[in-house]
């Protein structure tokens, strides 16, 4: 059901910009429209584009974000997060965990 | 006459001729208006309604550009309820790299925030794992359940007992009872998955037992809001209807017991609610466009009003999609599209 719900609606998840436009509505309770603007805006592409998956994946390869299909040293996890909040210009809470765990005094 | 192939609520095939669906989409949304005491739809809403249920493909989609945010319930417990032999965190990492999602939830299997309480020592590590290794939004997922509250299966006297005996006032204290511990108990899990790295809390199935329920989740919402400013948190509804179990209990003022969706989601926006999911339960023995037509219009009547992204519930049994263990993709894919498009959906 999830993935007839993905090919008939969903922009795509990390095939696209579908997880940049879920943060801005779970981080700033943006509707869907201001939403995919403030990403198409910080990612300098149309609107159009970021539920593109052949344009997205170029794009997410380049700006290192993590993408489907991993390669060596691009960013998977927490390192594709870090580049998210300030690519996007939001916090992500793991985010600021983790750095509060690395900097934390020895 | 063209003869057109739908489905029951139970999703059993039918054939109805034009005319019967046409019928069936005018029934479906006065019948919601009249219930709610909302607008019905137009006559593009429910032209538009047709033309998605009488289109011969197996599958129809969104037009381009109108593609929303997927939201889950339970995510990686869907993979271990098809005993498919993966850890939590690989069920995510298929629904994150294979299944397209925009975000991801992690649930424990007994989906329900009291049962998690005393495996939040066990739950936190994975949440603290996952969010390594996983890059698209991560909540924590369960169900208010106040019914888990009540003998014999919790502390409170149980209400269904007390009822028929006359014992009103009491059913009423024990209901309050019950939300009390519910409330604690989801603070609890909400702040200790949220000071584990989620990104936000899900409280799924809302107010399945009722006003009292509805009153919980508001009420820890409200608390969480307080406590973690810049916590996600998305609630999804049980049904479309708040059902009256205590009948007085309020939020903020206003009676709970028989509010619908668009006067729910003002409740759940005073709370601090980032996304709100509206649901309409099935009706088994009515066809697919009918019970389509009425949640839809339950749905924008909700959207109408919304201030924060709605995600309807599209799951088995709601909003459209019948009440199979395995949805017909046909069907999902109507339910998904009609609901996505005339109701201005921000997300399913």
């Amino acid at each position: 059901m999830h993935a007839a719900h993905a090919n008939a609606s969903g922009i795509g998840g990390i095939r696209t910009a579908g997880d940049l436009v879920a943060r801005m509505q779970l981080n700033r309770s943006m509707k869907i429209g201001p939403a995919k603007k403030h990403v198409a805006d910080k990612l300098h592409i149309s609107v159009e584009d970021i539920a593109d998956p052949v344009v997205m994946n170029e794009l997410r390869e380049d700006l290192d974000i993590g993408r489907v299909n991993e390669a060596p040293g691009v960013a998977k996890g927490m390192d594709a997060k870090f580049r998210i909040a300030r690519l996007l210009d939001i916090d992500i809470n793991s985010v600021n965990i983790f750095k509060e765990k690395i900097e934390r005094d020895i | 006459m063209g003869k057109i192939k739908t489905r029951m609520g139970d999703g059993f095939k039918v054939e109805m001729t034009e005319a019967e669906v046409r019928k069936a989409l005018e029934e479906g949304t006065q019948d919601a208006a009249e219930r709610a005491d909302v607008e019905a739809l137009t006559e593009d809403d429910l032209k538009q309604l047709f033309e998605i249920y009488a289109s011969p493909y197996r599958m129809v989609g969104v037009e381009e550009g109108n593609e929303v945010v997927l939201t889950y319930d339970s995510l990686n417990t869907k993979i271990k309820r098809a005993q498919i032999s993966t850890s939590k965190i690989q069920s995510l990492q298929v629904c994150e790299r294979a299944l397209g999602a925009d975000t991801l939830e992690l649930a424990h299997i007994d989906y329900s925030y009291k049962p998690v309480k005393p495996i939040i020592p066990f739950e936190k590590p994975i949440m603290e794992q996952a969010v390594l290794i996983t890059i698209p939004a991560l909540l924590y997922g369960a169900m208010p359940n106040l019914g888990l509250y009540s003998q014999p299966d919790g502390p409170c006297p149980n209400p269904a007992d007390l009822l028929p005996n006359g014992k009103i006032a009491e059913a009423r204290a024990s209901y309050e009872e019950a939300a009390e511990y519910a409330i604690s108990d989801m603070v609890y899990v909400g702040s200790e998955m949220y000071e584990s790295g989620a990104d936000g809390i899900n409280f799924d199935t809302t107010a399945a037992a009722g006003d009292a329920e509805f009153y919980a989740t508001l009420k820890a919402v409200e608390i969480l809001r307080k406590k973690y400013p810049a916590m996600g948190i998305q609630m999804g509804m049980a049904a479309e209807f708040v059902l009256g179990m205590h009948g007085e209990i309020e939020y903020n003022g206003v009676r709970l017991a028989g509010l619908y969706p668009h006067k729910q989601i003002k409740l759940a926006q005073e709370a601090g609610v980032n996304i709100f999911g509206p649901a309409a339960n099935i009706v088994t023995s009515k066809s697919l466009p009918w019970n389509t037509a009425r949640s839809v219009t339950w749905t924008k009547a909700c959207t109408d009003v919304a201030e924060i992204p709605v995600h309807a519930c599209l799951g088995m049994g709601v909003g459209g999609v019948p009440l199979a263990l395995t949805p017909p993709i046909d069907a999902v894919s109507r339910a998904s599209k009609a609901h996505v498009e005339i109701c201005k959906l921000d997300g399913l």
